[in-house]
């Protein structure tokens, strides 16, 4: 099972200071953030991609190419990738160089976006989102399988002839997980393709989730991939740990208080029995996380959000040392025990990699090779 | 004999409330011409007053808590509604309108509804015509033709007596109607049932 952290990138104020960092600030922090996972051996850093304040991440495989230039094992993800505002083409190309650059450490998880006024501003139209992200991941899935592209469509112009590069690495494409909280079309297109299905789950109640997971299970089943239980889902967390849980919560709390999300809304005791949000011990966040499967089944990965709502770059630090000193391990031990064999992993580019080798058989491996 | 469900959302804020008050004669006017016509009724009443902390976070948040969900089901899900708002500023108060923006915009569609309203003033009761029937009608529901306002002058008795009765009567009659021709509700929609396959969504595109 793979275990990370994911971020939003806002630029927060930190409600105990009434400081805001700068874009410099949130920026290098993001970075220490992912090296610090790598260092307390998390397996996963995922960004988020937006354009419009307060969010500092507009340019992922920027991010992503630094940072796997500076870490040797983690693996470098998305949360999400708008394949809706996106050129398709453009993440063929952005994603695949990173990829190359980061020796496979690549996949990615797509979304829409939920903010109207996005939309225009790359050519689109919040209106037709479902309709978007279904042509341009269609689009990108056949730009990184196929080498010459003949294509037309709704929403960009035509394609002739064209050859997206460079290649994916070993002519294998990153592994992709569609991430949604309650449109069950993606589930849908997730399950349709063999793709992983990621419920952000940590800003709703677990029904959602378990609904969710669910139809995504099913229809993964029915469109031949496999059993429903073999279907590759991820999930979202969101933690505060203190080695006293009196001291998460009367330290979280603020910035609970005044989070962009829920902030002066429900209360902290409130929004933790209705979502999976654990503000506790170490212990606290293990029995809690452990119970995710209780109502998703066995899954493959779980992502953390340590880093929003102005907390400040040292304290998540902290964070991440007692997630991956005194959390992380028990629950890859737990959840290793008690998943079936015949559950897999995560895909990797290495089991992506192996599994096309197996597929075109000895001859065609030759061939491939050679043309490398 | 076919059971009926009758929701009715109250949205007073005193207690005791006389909203609340012509919400219960407005479903017992319901009750007992449903009765007349052969259906039993379960009358289900909510107190929004008593959610308004939940109204404001599900505002905040997007999801309801778990006693919310319960009332917004049992507001979508019942054959019939009855809503009752006092009128501010000549129209509903903010705890109604936040309720119903709860609601999704298909939840209503073809289900009976019948409207009341108290006032400090009968020169209030317009506002059922011009801000509660509207707000109703873009939910798409059938709102019968026949809509209650109580002033003070009405209450003056202490019981619904004279005019107000016989409008109360005349509502519950409309709505049971309405209730009665239909079949019974079959509860609140899924919103995470899928209702298309990928092959579908794919070919809409022209794929």
């Amino acid at each position: 099972m793979q275990f990370g952290v994911f971020t939003v990138g806002d630029v927060t104020v930190d409600p105990t200071t009434g400081r805001e960092p700068t874009e410099h600030e949130r920026i290098k922090a993001m970075v220490a953030i992912a090296l610090k996972a790598e260092e307390v051996g998390l397996d996963v850093f995922a960004t988020g991609e937006h354009h419009n304040p307060p969010f500092v991440p507009s340019s992922p495989t920027t991010m992503l190419g630094y940072i796997a230039a500076r870490t040797q094992r983690l693996l470098l993800s998305t949360s999400t990738t708008l394949i809706t505002t996106n050129d398709p083409v453009k993440i063929a190309e952005d994603y695949a160089m990173l990829q190359h650059l980061a020796d496979g450490r690549v996949d990615l998880m797509m979304g829409r976006g939920n903010t109207g006024p996005v939309y225009p501003w790359f050519g689109h139209d919040i209106r037709t989102g479902i309709p978007l992200t279904l042509e341009n991941y269609d689009l990108l899935r056949r730009l990184w399988r196929e080498d010459v592209v003949d294509w037309q469509g709704k929403f960009r112009t035509p394609l002739q002839s064209f050859t997206s590069t460079p290649r994916p690495l070993d002519g294998v494409p990153p592994f992709v997980w569609h991430g949604s909280i309650r449109s069950p079309e993606i589930a849908e297109q997730a399950a349709y393709y063999g793709d992983g299905f990621f419920a952000n789950h940590i800003f709703w109640p677990k029904e959602h989730t378990q609904r969710m997971v669910g139809l995504y299970r099913q229809r993964y089943a029915h469109y031949g991939h496999g059993s429903a239980d073999q279907a590759i889902v991820g999930l979202g967390g969101q933690v505060f740990m203190r080695r006293n849980s009196q001291d998460a919560v009367r330290e979280f709390r603020p910035y609970f208080d005044n989070a962009p999300v829920y902030g002066h809304g429900p209360s902290l005791e409130e929004f933790s029995a209705q979502t999976p949000l654990t503000v506790g011990s170490p212990q606290q966040v293990i029995d809690r996380t452990l119970s995710f499967r209780d109502y998703v089944g066995d899954y493959q990965r779980q992502l953390f959000l340590m880093d929003h709502a102005g907390l400040p770059l040292k304290t998540v630090l902290e964070q991440l040392d007692l997630l991956g000193e005194e959390v992380v391990p028990v629950l890859r031990k737990e959840f290793d025990s008690l998943r079936p064999a015949h559950v897999p992993e995560a895909p990797t580019h290495a089991s992506l990699r192996a599994a096309a080798e197996q597929a075109a058989g000895p001859d065609d491996l030759a061939g491939a090779e050679a043309g490398r | 004999m076919t059971r009926r469900t009758l929701a009715v959302v109250s949205a007073g804020l005193g207690q005791p409330s006389s909203t609340r008050l012509l919400a219960d004669q407005l479903a017992a006017a319901t009750r007992d011409e449903l009765a007349r016509r052969g259906d039993t009724v379960d009358i289900r009443p909510v107190e929004l007053r008593e959610h308004a902390h939940d109204i404001v976070n599900h505002l905040l948040t997007g999801f309801p808590s778990p006693g919310l969900r319960e009332v917004l089901d049992t507001a979508t899900g019942a054959d019939g509604l009855i809503t009752v708002t006092p009128i501010f500023n000549a129209s509903y108060n903010g705890l109604f309108k936040s309720f119903f923006d709860l609601v999704d915009a298909g939840a209503l569609v073809d289900r009976p509804v019948l409207v009341g309203a108290t006032g400090g003033t009968a020169r209030h009761s317009l506002a059922l015509e011009h801000a509660v029937r509207p707000m109703f009608a873009y939910l798409r529901a059938v709102v019968v033709p026949t809509t209650v306002f109580a002033a003070p002058e009405d209450w003056s008795a202490g019981t619904a007596d004279g005019a107000l009765r016989a409008r109360i009567t005349r509502a519950g009659a409309e709505l049971a109607e309405q209730v009665h021709r239909r079949a019974p509700s079959t509860g609140p929609a899924d919103p995470f049932a899928l209702t298309t396959s990928f092959e579908d969504l794919l070919g809409g595109l022209g794929h």
